[in-house]
């Protein structure tokens, strides 16, 4: 059974994969983008780390591609000029790949990886859970890898803030504190003043 | 569940950078444009602490913390030190070249902390993990130092050039590494080394997975150093980057390259040696080839030495691949007085350049002499000790290196490389020849301050001074690889 | 009951978990159906109008008159639109809205699916309904509806981190991500639940809800009087119905979230007051649970009618520059709160 699923997501997982690069129109693209990072969450739960399967479906497809799906959709992305010249680089695209993927076959076939040179997983309890598992480790054994990613993080937010933000002087800004603070006698003066007469005459 | 707080004395220093480096990127956000100088002296305050720090740990044992992750040994105290020592200059060249380019941001310093930071990480790591990250913190700060400049077309196709070529060396990297893990089932380098030298002993079938990874490892960091034929971002980079940029990317991460390579290849892959130094060979021969050859079509400085770079880390190859702790010591003799060169040519730049003129051009240097002496003098000293000129120390550095590479029996090479150096020669001293006897076509007055001059100076000399007295820091190396 | 029982035990384990599922399913559709009265009711009553009292008794059948209608109407496809993704739009945005449920324990032992990553798995699971509106909006060819995506698309976004944000608090003040547990961590009177030490991580998980479902006042994805009707201008019929349906059940879920964690679920009020307790013993926790979704759904429909929209760039603002730090400063709270074994809430 377990073997049925994990082949149907398998299938799944590459077909999409394979329509990501092949389909024309970038959006659609970008949503193959998105079932491909479910079904490999799908593949991580039957791996019982069902952590990273639901991170990967919060961050990957409940964050990071929907910014992803709102650039695309905003860039008017004209494939037909990307593809220009695609024919003709083809054949020697295709012969280099293929003798790459050989070659690479030949190295790190199978036979390296195997359940002879590699000891089986070992099938959690019930009790397991792998979000703890992880916080365990994370937090003790690679406390100092996860400070430095958090770094990595930071100088990226730094990055991005530093090449973007431009003040601009035109814009005109609104202080929402200043707003909700303002007053009726700040905007409006009553003045009071005594009638007058009407002048005398006619 | 049984946890014990790691050791965290030896990774002091880059706790402190870190923390400092934060609370400059929030003390700026106080400043103005007149009081930025708080954090331009902040950050040289930082580097000067971090050094104290540094060299007051004990590295009478190599000292392993954090699970394993972390090392403290005596090259890394070493290499830590010159990092701070180039990066210190490298604000104070820099600092009057940003404030005349609305460059003067807080960003910048910061960036360059973290940057700092990354190399610390890498020169310390012991791990795979480590290795990666301390790599991506560092590559992450320079993509975006060059790109800073925004409104520059050519820093940004150099930043975008940068990244997306970077990227794709990290992911070569990363998949060798997996590849190493996923033979030696270890992250941490001492393991995978033990690992190695066990399934050597015994006919393993799989060392072909072993040598698969080993290729895919090396692509990356000689990408990351930009050895032939990984080194086509170089020119580009160097060109089309802020010269502040430049001066920094040109001369501290060599050093943190160099770190990587003695961790990655000798510490953890070191019983590959000779399935790794036939590679080493080729690219360390095309390096030098290449470089010097295509150095000589240069008009532009900047791009003249980042061709120089190229045929350097030729250089700094072969010490490597001699396999023997005298020749990784000369590689890093070699290391450290390339970037102390690198420091000085790219200084030289910023030094004659002014508000609207970048002096990148070989002919910007027409008749220096006349225009000041003592510069043309300090100019003269770098292009000597890059060319390899005795009494300058880029001629001990060569020496040692050819020294160490003789010994492991590879005299051709070592000939070789001699030649290449004297083809390399000709662009090194056509600079001397317009400087010296060239009339000049800008009769400005030098605009750098004080500071600069000083420090422009003491680069000089220093050259000069090691070059005459190389013998204490060439034990100084010695000693840090075998204590 | 014995007898009902081992007929249960005979039945077989997919269709048991079928009839399960369709035991929650159906009683939310009619909840769903009826949450739209109570809507046009309230909101009437708010504005000193009676609602709809035509269809059946009061008006009770006129949930059932507009479903019909509404399935009677033509399913009408933009000549310009893609075709598929048109369709798949409203049916990705209903479906989180459903699946959400199988982790949502409705007393100590009653839930579909009693998952250590319960808390996870909601917060994965509804961060795709925003796919719905975005391909919703793309597939219509259509400037408002690509409009209002944009505007959704943003907007969810930026408030899922607050929101997220805020649950990371519930988790470490229970100390677990299994539903069932949270609740359980909140037991021992009304003064414990999450809600007194998680204050403005409440009012924020709340707020934030209002906003990814869209609802007034942050509803600029509609934003009838500028875009038309957003997102789902170009639909009509069936599939306008089922956004109708995923709106309505989206308000259900966050509303039944925050009653389980930060209203103590199906714990009773009363629990710990001496008298009280005892005279409410017999209320089953399924009641308390569904009286306190009922009031956070009513909040959703008073809010609806008090508050002028916001408008977009107000909305950015107080998710990045409001919540965010909030619940930042209060996970830490939270965290020191939590370590030190703050006496009442967390010994």
């Amino acid at each position: 059974m377990e073997h049925i699923i994990f082949y149907i997501f398998s299938a799944i997982l590459v077909l999409s994969a394979l329509m990501v690069i092949t389909v024309r129109n970038p959006v659609h693209a970008a949503l193959f983008l998105v079932l491909a990072f479910f079904t490999s969450a799908a593949l991580w739960l039957l791996l019982e780390a069902e952590f990273l399967a639901l991170i990967l479906v919060l961050v990957y497809v409940g964050a990071v591609m929907v910014l992803f799906l709102f650039v695309v959709m905003m860039l008017d992305i004209n494939l037909t000029v990307l593809r220009e010249g695609f024919t003709s680089y083809l054949p020697v695209g295709a012969l280099i790949a293929t003798l790459i993927l050989i070659e690479m076959a030949l190295v790190v076939g199978p036979e390296h990886f195997g359940l002879d040179s590699v000891a089986a997983p070992v099938p959690h309890t019930a009790g397991y859970s792998n979000t703890q598992a992880l916080g365990n480790v994370l937090y003790t054994v690679y406390v100092y890898p996860f400070e430095i990613a958090g770094v990595i993080l930071l100088v990226a937010i730094i990055g991005a803030i530093a090449l973007t933000l431009r003040r601009r002087p035109q814009t005109k800004y609104q202080d929402p504190s200043q707003q909700v603070l303002v007053r009726s006698k700040d905007r409006v003066r009553i003045i009071k003043m005594p009638s007058e007469k009407k002048r005398g005459g006619a | 569940m049984d946890f014990t707080l790691p050791n965290f004395a030896p990774a002091m220093p880059e706790i402190f950078v870190l923390s400092m480096a934060c609370i400059i990127l929030i003390v700026d956000l106080f400043l103005t444009e007149h009081t930025r100088v708080v954090t331009y002296l902040l950050s040289l305050i930082t580097l000067i602490a971090a050094a104290v720090l540094t060299a007051n740990l004990d590295t009478a044992e190599p000292v392993l913390t954090f699970s394993g992750t972390f090392i403290n040994d005596s090259m890394a105290v070493v290499l830590k030190l010159f990092i701070y020592l180039i990066t210190f200059v490298v604000l104070v060249y820099s600092h009057n070249y940003l404030r005349t380019r609305q460059l003067y941001q807080g960003e910048y310093f910061v960036l360059i902390l973290f940057a700092v930071l990354g190399m610390m990480v890498l020169v310390s790591a012991h791990s795979l993990l480590t290795i990666y990250l301390g790599l991506e913190l560092l590559s992450l700060s320079l993509y975006t130092l060059v790109a800073l400049r925004r409104d520059s077309v050519s820093a940004s196709e150099a930043a975008m050039k940068y990244f997306v070529l970077g990227a794709l060396a990290s992911g070569i990297l990363l998949y060798g590494l997996s590849m190493l893990y996923g033979v030696t089932g270890s992250l941490d380098i001492g393991n995978i080394s033990s690992h190695i030298s066990t399934s050597i002993a015994t006919p393993a079938e799989h060392s072909i997975v072993l040598v698969f990874a080993l290729v895919f490892v090396l692509v990356g960091i000689l990408f990351k150093l930009g050895a032939v034929p990984f080194h086509m971002w170089v020119p580009d980079v160097y060109h089309g980057a802020p010269t502040s940029v430049t001066l920094f990317i040109g001369t501290a991460p060599k050093i943190a390259a160099f770190a990587m390579l003695m961790r990655l290849l000798v510490d953890g892959l070191g019983d590959l040696h000779s399935q790794w130094q036939t590679m080493i060979i080729i690219v360390a021969v095309l390096s030098m080839a290449a470089g010097n050859i295509i150095a000589i079509a240069q008009t532009n400085l900047k791009r003249m030495l980042a061709y120089s770079t190229i045929a350097h880390v030729g250089f700094l190859l072969l010490g490597i691949l001699s396999g023997t702790l005298n020749g990784y010591a000369s590689s890093m003799f070699y290391v450290i007085v390339y970037a102390l060169m690198s420091l000085g040519g790219f200084g030289m730049i910023i030094l004659l350049s002014r508000a609207g003129f970048e002096a990148d051009r070989l002919e910007d240097f027409k008749g220096l002499n006349q225009r000041s002496p003592w510069f043309a003098f300090m100019m003269l000293i770098l292009m000597f000790s890059m060319a390899g000129v005795p009494p300058t120390v880029g001629f001990y550095a060569k020496l040692a290196v050819l020294q160490a590479v003789v010994e492991a029996d590879l005299v051709w090479l070592a000939v070789l490389a001699v030649v290449f150096s004297v083809i390399g020669a000709y662009y090194y001293l056509r600079i001397i020849k317009l400087m010296y006897f060239d009339q000049p076509d800008d009769v400005a007055p030098l605009a750098a301050g004080f500071d600069m001059r000083l420090a422009m100076s003491a680069n000089g000399l220093a050259i000069l001074g090691l070059g005459l007295f190389p013998s204490g820091l060439l034990t100084l190396c010695a000693r840090a690889l075998n204590p | 009951m014995d007898m009902l029982s081992t007929f249960w035990t005979t039945v077989p384990v997919t269709l048991q978990i079928v009839i399960q599922i369709l035991a929650i399913v159906l009683p939310l559709s009619l909840a769903v159906a009826y949450l739209t009265l109570a809507e046009r009711k309230v909101i009437g009553y708010i504005q000193a109008r009676i609602g709809p009292n035509r269809v059946g008794p009061r008006g009770w059948l006129q949930p059932i008159a507009d479903g019909i209608k509404l399935l009677m109407k033509e399913v009408i496809i933009p000549s310009g639109a893609s075709r598929a993704l048109f369709i798949i739009g409203p049916i990705l945005s209903l479906v989180p809205a459903l699946i959400a449920w199988a982790v949502i324990p409705f007393d100590d032992t009653l839930v579909l699916s009693d998952i250590n990553a319960g808390l996870l798995y909601i917060m994965a699971v509804t961060s795709m309904g925003v796919y719905g509106v975005i391909i919703a909006g793309w597939a219509s060819n259509s400037k408002y509806a690509f409009l209002g995506a944009m505007r959704c698309a943003a907007q969810i976004v930026s408030y899922e981190i607050a929101m997220g944000f805020a649950l990371v608090g519930v988790l470490i003040a229970a100390g677990s991500l299994n539903l069932g547990d949270i609740v359980r961590a909140q037991s021992g009177s009304l003064a414990h639940w999450f809600w007194l030490p998680l204050l403005p991580l409440f009012l924020i998980y709340f707020i934030a809800g209002v906003a990814e479902t869209n609802r007034a006042p942050f509803d600029v994805a509609e934003g009838e009087s500028e875009i038309v009707a957003g997102f789902h201008v170009e639909y009509s019929g069936m599939t306008f119905a089922v956004f109708f349906l995923a709106e309505y059940a989206n308000m259900i879920l966050v509303s039944a979230l925050a009653a389980l964690m930060f209203l103590g679920g199906w714990l009773s009020p009363f629990q710990g007051i001496p008298l009280l307790q005892g005279l409410f013993a017999w209320v089953p926790g399924i009641i308390w649970l569904l009286l306190k979704i009922s009031v956070l759904l009513f909040l959703f429909l008073w809010f609806r009618a008090t508050f002028p929209r916001y408008r977009y760039d107000q909305i950015m603002r107080l998710g990045w520059k409001v919540f965010i730090p909030i619940t930042i400063v209060w996970l830490l709270v939270v965290g020191v709160a939590v370590l030190y074994k703050l006496p009442w809430w967390f010994d």
